[in-house]
Parts: C-alpha cells; structure tokens; sequence
C-alpha cells in the first residue's frame, strides 16, 4: 500500500520527531567521535596539531562544531527525558518536555557560538 | 444525488495489498462521519465495497481505518475535521494483511493480545474468596489508566516499531497486559511479565508515542508499556525472570 515513509501522517506528532532527532544527532555524534578523537591524537605533533587548531577556527568550521555541540545537548537532554519516562513514570506534557529538549539543545549551541566568535 | 448539492471527492483503497485508490465523489452532508461516507458508496456506488463496522458509536473497535495518512476509528471521525483541500484518502489500516478493500485480517493483532497473557488467571485461593483490591491502591490506579481499550487496532497500525519488526507485540497487546500484571488477584503475575519481556515484546518499544498520540479513547500504551519495563527489570533483578 502507498501509507509509508518518513513524512506519513500519521508520524506528524512531537514523540516521532524527538526520536527522529534523537537518532540523527546520535548518528551525527557517532560520525563526529572519531574525526574527534583523531585530532586529538594529532597533539602529539606539534606542528600537524597547530595546523589542525588553525583549520578549526575557519567561521564555518566553527558553526558546525556548534551544530554539534547542539546535537549532543540535545541528544543528552532527549536521552534524560526517555529515562525518566522509562523509570519515573513521566507521563504528562510530553509535548513541552521535548521542546523543553530542544530549547536546551539550541540554547547550548547559540551560548557556544556567542563565546567561539 | 441532485445535482445542487456539494460533493467531494473521496479516494478508496480497492483490493488487496496490491490494490490501488479509486475515486468516488460523494455528497457533503451535515454532521457526516467518515463512516457514513464509506457506508454511502456501499449503498449508492458501489455495493462490493468491503468494509467492517458494527456499533457505530465509538464502542465496538471495528471501524478504524486510515483516513488521509492517519488511522482513527471512523465512526466518531467528522469529515470536516479531517477533510484537507477538500479530498478525502481512505485506506485500510498498515501494519496489518490486507483481505479486501478497507478490511484486514486481524488476526496477527488477537494473536499476539493472546501471546501476552493479557487473560485473567486465577490464584490458589479459596473460590469463595473475595480478593481484597483497595481503590486507592498504586495497582489500581495504574490498572484504571489502562484499561477502556476498544481494539480497535489504531495504535498497532500506527506503532512503527510494528512496521520494522511484524513479531513485535504492539501497544495495545502490551496494554492489556500492563493492566492484568496490575490486577492484585493475578495467580500469575511473574508470568506476564514472563511473557511480555522475551523476545520482542516490551523492550522492543522505542517510546515513539505514536500509540498513545492515535489511541482514539485516550489510552497510552506507551505508558503502559514503561511499566512493563519497569517491573520485568526489578522481576529479573529479584531472579524471578528466567
């Protein structure tokens, strides 16, 4: 039948968005850990790291560096709020919990771009 | 039909998985539920069109099917709250075989209510017995949130984690069962959530809420379904899981 995909009817709800950011910004994390990790290996040489922390102050890279700032805040604030459904019983205003989620997530990256610039 | 009156255009699923939509256009009326619509055609269109209802009020279950992308229970559902460019899509409800036209096969959706011991087992007790169950009790409380269930199917074929995995016990199985674990008079407590947490069951849910954002009579399974996490976790704690 032709009722699929992602932009169904029926997933047009803030429970179905959250998971689908939750799972994005974890993918977005999980991507982003290595390249992470890899730089900070280059400290072990001086030059190649000074060149690295020379790229990273590009304006552009700076914004996605705050991109992913913002999606891991939110990730850890959308990761709390399951938990406490799952072990707290919090059944009301699921609503105003998740943009409460995402408030706190893109507050985290605009307070991180005003401190990088 | 005369020809004063206003009609729209209402696409109906016809067939089986490999059907298609077919147009009808039928007339605006007061009032008008998307059952009396479907019920129309039947009667003045085309009378093999296949559909299932009964009660008509809201209590039965037996009309939920998916109208513009979205699975609700016809039969308390106005046309012109759901009507959009004035076009109606009405389908049969995902997530379960399609027989014919807007009617499944519900049969996966009773076996798995079954599969989740959601059914009253007696205890040892004398017959006799009244089994105390206080009002005011956290059990009872929680058992009263879940129950009222008419199913009707919506959450299951709402529920994505159904689409990915057919084997998956679904909300509203789920549901049942959180409210019989709930029932003090159980003999068997341990083996709901025996039942309910092997295999696919509670732990397979990813709190989307689609469940309890569709559940016509204002259920949530999601909720229900925590629960049942909750208590599977302390049981295998305890090393009554096994």
């Amino acid at each position: 039948m032709s009722i699929s995909g992602l932009t169904r009817a029926s997933r047009a709800h803030p429970g179905f968005v959250a998971a689908l950011i939750h799972r994005l910004s974890g993918l977005a994390l999980a991507i982003f850990l290595p390249l992470h990790f890899l730089m900070l290996g280059l400290a072990l040489d001086e030059a190649a790291f000074s060149g690295a922390v020379a790229w990273s102050n590009q304006p552009l890279v700076k914004i996605s560096e705050a991109l992913m700032v913002s999606a891991l805040a939110v990730h850890f604030a959308g990761g709390l709020r399951l938990l406490a459904v799952e072990f707290l019983g919090l059944t009301r205003a699921q609503g105003a919990w998740i943009a409460g989620c995402f408030a706190f997530g893109g507050g985290v990256g605009i307070l991180f771009l005003m401190r990088a610039f | 039909m005369t020809s004063q009156e206003r009609t729209f255009q209402v696409d109906i699923w016809r067939g089986d998985e490999n059907g298609e939509y077919q147009p009808f256009e039928v007339p605006e009326r007061e009032n008008q539920t998307v059952l009396d619509v479907v019920t129309y055609i039947q009667r003045h269109l085309d009378p093999a069109l296949a559909y299932r209802f009964a009660c008509r009020v809201g209590v039965c279950g037996s009309c939920a099917m998916t109208v513009n992308g979205r699975p609700r229970w016809t039969c308390r559902t106005h046309v012109s709250r759901v009507v959009k460019n004035g076009k109606l899509t009405i389908a049969p409800l995902t997530n379960l075989p399609v027989i014919r036209d807007l009617v499944t096969d519900m049969t996966p959706f009773f076996e798995k209510w079954r599969d989740a011991r959601g059914r009253f087992v007696a205890g040892d007790g004398p017959k006799n017995e009244l089994a105390p169950v206080e009002p005011e009790s956290n059990e009872r409380a929680a058992a009263s949130e879940a129950i009222e269930c008419i199913n009707c199917g919506v959450c299951y074929s709402a529920c994505d984690v159904v689409s990915w995995r057919d084997d998956y016990l679904g909300p509203a199985a789920l549901n049942r069962a959180w409210a019989a674990w709930n029932d003090v008079r159980d003999g068997d407590r341990t083996g709901i959530l025996k039942a309910v947490s092997q295999g696919t069951g509670c732990h397979t849910c990813h709190t989307h809420q689609s469940c309890a954002e569709h559940c016509p009579v204002a259920l949530n399974p999601t909720f229900s379904i925590a629960g049942l996490k909750r208590a599977s976790l302390k049981a295998k704690l305890k090393g009554q899981l096994r």
